[in-house]
């Protein structure tokens, strides 16, 4: 085809469009309508032909009106005025005999996203809901959650919830599942759609019937269900045992989720399931598409957290195929390190050792490292394999060897002889910056068993003007101070030279910074500079910590089967981010605030006991009243100043700072004053209520009483609890003056 | 939910876009191309996050297939949602290239919008069974001109051998055509596929074995109401069911696909399915840490050093190689590549190769730091040897111990190393005559390994 403009293209296409003749051959009409479709795809803009679309749309070929909707949707927003003119072309299709094209107007009227729409479709849709045929139900149910998204900030119509509710109960399973991702786009703000005691059962007797797709989302609306007792809770769980094992693995692994969720009171219901998943998602991780192998690995990793054990017969799964992309291999060798044990420790160190020697550097420093964590604990045979591959003169390999060697000596001081030994042999050094480090920084340490140090220091001291990165310039330096304690006649004029390099001739500010300073350290004497310069040699106390400690399963099951362990932690609070910018209105309130407003966020006591809140998903207001009656006050504490005198929404913008949402408030200078708050910790939820001048609640009169409740009860957090009284404090120097403290928990 | 699905060309060429929430633009698309294409080797591409938008992409067929999302689904879910779009797009295209897709755009839309991932984003039917009522389209197939449709022809029109197998294209046909042209052909494929994994130590010792299996059935027949596939009787399951002494095919474990019904297979081993149209997995098993046949190739190596000229330090790798097959002489390895990575090198300069028979080809390839030897057919039982010269400057004897291990990948036709067999293959109502039914086992190289 020759290339043509835009404008040339549209122009051509217009002309071929509004040609009689080429109208009456349907198959060459229906061509063109295709190219037009193609050009839009390839991001050409031909939103002015949309007359001629319209026109088109008045037909009974199937295809030809699909291809229209496709076309009047996506430039629906671009002409509103244009569109409206479809809208009765729409609006009559969805009273068409055949079911299909019911369906297919309806589903298109409501993809228009314009200003307006709603009191064209609102008519259709109530329509659509008590259709005969299921796909027209179908796409009704979900057009209710279309036209509420056109218009997010209107009050729910309770009627349109309560039909969507009573569809639950639909012979057809699609209608089913639409109705529940309807409601919980439409309940957003109210904590999405409620799961209680019926619906939940009649969710799980409805599973069978639905396709995997619909199962594992069923599966994770239940995860908001609470069984009653254990007799239900075990019920519910022999209901879905057979899901485990489902060849599906998007359904097996949404399963052990919800198992892990329900049985968090029962650790050994949680193992067994555990156990009986392991097969599943082992399969997983050997399967024909490297994604699902990928997301399979990453949830391993995450279940060997709390169960090492678990795979630990199965190591040889977790072996690299050669064709495997290295993101693979990568996880691999990070689960194998951790499978290690007295048995398979001979032949998993084979297999490392193989890949030592591959073609991509990366992996073969990532080998190279697997290698050294494992030394940790089998250091001999770890130390004979590092040593051989020294002997390959690799500059990458070599570079990595030295490095592995450094964490091993830091981690795991018993090892430092033999790796002295093995440094001192070897006799080509390591080429990149970061190996240089390494083996500076061992010889500086160790430099006292090294018999050839000062002779290798010598050669970069010699080589120091032909050095580039200035790190390796410092920890030369410290390295030769260092050697200069243990080993002064040799070491002496080389340190010297260096100094008065680095002083006189280093164009490198922090280099020269650093070289003054030993100067003047020395000068003050050797002990002195001893005194400044050594440090510890290893820390002993990580080398505790390599034995691998096991995790509460709670620790991490509420990012099971998210997208958080494959993209690595940083997602979780990307996430968090993102749920707070969902609220339009929310946003808008933080805007407001005045710039000034500090927010700062002290914790009195250890930095560790820090505890995270986030906002989470909001309560409706009878949850929360449910929830606030059913409870026990876990804490009450009189704060011992005023309430804010802020404006209230200023107080709600400021709270959701910190991760408070705020329920209630009474308004004014209203006595007593009250309002309500909520927030979330690490998987529970934190209600309480602000209280002033209130007769029955002894010492409320002139300042703020703060009562506590939680659900569910967090062992943690109780057991911990004097200790873990986290100050907010917001002030608000612009607003009033007031400085107001909050005290959580 | 999902906000967006876009398939990309390999170049990032845009071939379907479709926006189902309207939360992102279209700029989301070039966003994710430079991310994935900026990636390292070494950074997962799974996943990737811009501003709190999640792509979550796949590769097939050489295209990206990529699905954006705003909330955290879960990760199993959308992964095989979009491997399960490519097969259906390959089920009703015929195959799945950049071509194809080209050619086929207007069905693709229509699937996506139709059922697929129809509202809002979510997900709402995949089922082939279903979406056959809805889908209008015919699929353009992309048929290119091919000799293997000429093998089919046989010497001066008589009827050969040939003509009991089916070509090897044939079950790469849109499912949608047998309304049309084609109505005649309604045939059912059922392979067995295993794919291996081994990994064979320095000494001849088998380190790992595992094997992967499935039984797919694609199916081009219109209605069929209930089809009996029996498998072997004296397979067992699991480790604790072996039985006595008799040469017993096991696996380890088996998972079904939903629709299989088992009723007979715990005392006949018979699946029972009702097959839709297009491509499915009934049954997959698996196999580990065993391998009831000897593995297909056994390799004797032998890597030296020797000099060319002293003097100027010029020195070669020899590398003799020598490979037999184990398997039955009747049987033969269709197209095997062999590799060895890497070899110990800066700068390779040339390579010289005694090969025993011409049709072997031999490759170096220096920016892999690899060799590779290829064998386009090889029979059971015999014995192939290779034997390369490679001159490296400045060898030395230690960079020996570099040189890698051998990774062959191959294809065994007519073969599964598990030994499941597919006994008979009955459709009811049986459509004599109708209906035509091809089996075909093939074992896979996942990864197979063999240690210097």
């Amino acid at each position: 085809m020759p290339y043509l403009g835009s404008e040339e293209v549209v122009k051509e296409l217009r002309r071929a469009l509004s040609n009689p003749n080429v109208q009456a051959d349907r198959l060459r009409y229906k061509n063109y309508i295709t190219k037009v479709i193609r050009y839009m795809t390839q991001g050409l803009d031909v939103s002015a032909l949309f007359m001629d679309m319209v026109k088109a749309s008045a037909t009974v070929d199937i295809v030809q009106k699909k291809l229209v909707y496709l076309y009047m949707c996506t430039y629906a927003s671009d002409k509103p005025d244009l569109a409206l003119l479809a809208i009765n072309t729409l609006r009559k299709d969805c009273a068409d005999p055949n079911p299909m094209v019911r369906g297919l107007a309806l589903r298109n009227m409501c993809n228009f996203r314009m200003p307006g729409m709603t009191e064209y479709i609102e008519q259709p849709i109530v329509a659509g809901l008590r259709d005969k045929a299921s796909y027209v139900r179908r796409v009704a149910v979900l057009g209710c959650a279309k036209m509420h998204s056109l218009q997010p900030n209107t009050e729910i119509d309770g009627t349109i919830v309560n039909e969507l509710y009573a569809l639950l109960r639909d012979p057809d399973p699609v209608v089913v599942v639409n109705c529940l991702r309807a409601l919980e786009e439409i309940l957003k703000d109210e904590g999405g759609v409620v799961i209680n005691k019926p619906i939940a059962h009649h969710l799980l007797n409805r599973m069978k019937d639905l396709d995997s797709w619909a199962q594992s989302e069923v599966l994770t609306f239940l995860l908001r269900y609470r069984p009653r007792s254990d007799d239900e809770l075990f019920d519910i769980l022999s209901l879905l045992d057979a899901f485990l094992l489902s060849s599906h693995a998007h359904v097996a692994v949404a399963t052990l989720r919800l198992f892990l969720h329900l049985a968090s009171a029962h650790p050994t219901v949680q193992a067994d399931a555990l156990l009986r998943t392991s097969a599943p998602l082992l399969a997983t991780c050997g399967a024909a598409s490297r994604e699902l192998r990928f997301a399979g690995l990453c949830h391993v990793q995450q279940v060997m957290r709390s169960q090492p054990g678990l795979f630990g017969t199965h190591y040889k799964r977790f072996f690299c195929g050669y064709s495997e992309p290295s993101y693979i291999k990568f996880r691999k060798m990070e689960i194998l390190v951790e499978l290690v044990n007295d048995e398979n420790v001979a032949l998993v160190l084979e297999e490392l050792r193989s890949y030592c020697t591959d073609v991509s550097p990366e992996l073969a420093q990532a080998a190279i490292a697997a290698i050294g964590r494992i030394a940790r604990t089998y250091s001999e045979k770890c130390l004979d394999i590092l040593t051989g591959l020294l002997g390959l003169k690799q500059d990458h390999i070599t570079s990595a060897v030295i490095q592995t060697f450094r964490d091993l000596v830091w981690f795991c001081p018993q090892s430092t002889a033999a790796v002295c030994q093995t440094v001192g042999a070897c006799v080509d050094s390591p080429q990149d910056s970061e190996g240089k480090q390494a083996l500076l920084w061992l010889l500086g340490e160790h430099g006292d068993q090294i018999s050839s140090a000062p002779y290798v220091m010598e050669g970069y001291i010699d080589g120091l003007k032909t050095e580039l990165s200035s790190a390796v310039k410092m920890e030369l330096l410290t390295a030769a101070v260092k050697m200069f304690l243990c080993r002064p006649a040799e070491t002496q004029d080389m340190l010297g030279r260096l100094l008065h390099y680095c002083i006189e001739e280093e164009s490198d500010v922090c280099v020269r910074d650093r070289a003054l300073l030993y100067y003047r350290l020395l000068q003050r004497g050797v002990e002195e500079t001893r005194k400044v310069v050594t440090g510890p040699k290893s820390d002993p106390s990580m080398s505790v910590l390599t034995g691998r400690q096991e995790e509460p399963i709670s620790e991490w099951d509420s990012t099971f089967n998210t997208l958080g362990p494959l993209a690595g932690c940083d997602l979780c609070p990307q996430t968090a981010a993102t749920s707070a910018a969902d609220q339009p209105s929310c946003r808008a309130e933080n805007e407001l605030l005045p710039e000034s407003t500090d927010v700062t966020l002290s914790s009195p006591d250890d930095a560790e006991e820090e505890i995270s809140l986030s906002l989470g998903p909001p309560l409706s207001h009878e949850t929360f009243e449910k929830m606030w009656l059913d409870l026990e006050t876990l804490h009450r504490q009189t704060l011992g100043f005023p309430r804010p005198r802020a404006a209230p929404d200023t107080l709600q913008a400021a709270l959701q700072l910190v991760k408070i949402q705020t329920l209630a408030f009474t308004p004014g200078d209203t006595v007593p004053w009250k309002a309500y708050i909520y927030t979330r910790s690490t998987e529970t939820l934190i209600l309480a209520e602000l209280l002033q001048g209130d007769q029955q609640a002894p010492g409320s009169d002139e300042s703020l009483v703060v009562s506590v409740k939680q659900q569910p009860v967090n062992q943690h957090a109780i057991r911990g609890f004097p200790s873990r009284s986290v100050v907010y404090r917001v002030c608000f120097s612009q607003v009033n003056q007031t400085n107001y403290t909050f005290v959580v928990f | 939910m999902i906000s967006q699905i876009f398939i990309l060309s390999s170049k990032g060429d845009h071939l379907i876009y479709k926006d189902f929430r309207g939360e992102e633009s279209k700029d989301s698309i070039s966003v994710f191309y430079e991310m994935v294409t900026a990636l390292s080797g070494d950074q997962p591409p799974v996943v990737m996050s811009h501003k709190g938008l999640h792509f979550i992409h796949v590769r097939q067929g050489g295209l990206y297939w990529v699905a954006s999302t705003k909330t955290n689904p879960s990760p199993f879910t959308i992964i095989e949602f979009l491997n399960r779009l490519a097969a259906l797009t390959k089920d009703y295209c015929g195959s799945l290239s950049e071509k194809s897709v080209r050619m086929n755009f207007a069905l693709i839309y229509e699937l996506l919008d139709e059922m697929v991932v129809n509202d809002f984003g979510y997900i709402q039917t995949t089922s082939t069974d279903i979406l056959k009522n809805f889908i209008q389209t015919e699929a353009v197939s992309s048929k290119p001109f091919s000799l293997f449709d000429l093998s089919n022809v046989g010497l001066f029109g008589a009827e050969t051998q040939q003509s009991k197998v089916a070509p090897s294209v044939a079950a790469s046909r849109p499912i949608m055509s047998s309304r049309g042209e084609q109505g005649g052909k309604n045939e059912i494929f059922v392979d067995v596929i295993e794919r291996l994994s081994v990994v064979i130590g320095s000494k001849g010792v088998l380190m790992k074995a595992d094997i992967q299996g499935e039984i797919r059935i694609k199916c081009f027949l219109p209605t069929c109401s209930e089809m009996r596939i029996g498998l072997n009787e004296e397979l067992s399951i699991g480790k604790s069911q072996l039985k006595g002494y008799s040469s017993a095919v096991r696996v380890d474990e088996c998972r079904f696909h939903q629709a299989v019904k088992l009723d007979e297979f715990d005392t006949f081993r018979i699946l029972k399915v009702c097959p839709s149209q297009g491509e499915q997995t009934v049954m997959q098993y698996q196999l580990c840490d065993e391998l009831p046949c000897a593995p297909p190739f056994q390799l004797f190596p032998s890597v030296e050093k020797d000099y060319v000229n002293r003097s100027v330090n010029l020195s070669m790798v020899l590398i003799f190689l020598k490979l037999r097959c184990d398997l039955p002489p009747k049987r033969s390895v269709f197209i095997l590549h062999t590799s060895i990575t890497p070899l110990p090198l800066s700068i390779l300069y040339s390579m010289s190769q005694e090969l025993s028979s011409p049709d072997q080809t031999a490759e170096l390839q220096p920016k892999n730091k690899a060799l590779l030897w290829e064998i386009p057919r090889f029979p059971g039982g015999a014995q192939l040897s290779a034997l390369f010269k490679v001159d490296v400057p400045g060898l030395s004897s230690a960079s020996l111990l570099e040189v890698g291990p051998v990774s062959m990948s191959f294809e065994l036709p007519k073969q599964t190393c598990t030994g499941l067999q597919i006994r008979f293959l009955r459709l009811s109502p049986t459509q004599t005559g109708l209906s035509q039914r091809w089996v075909r086992y093939v074992t896979h190289s996942d990864s197979y390994t063999i240690r210097i």
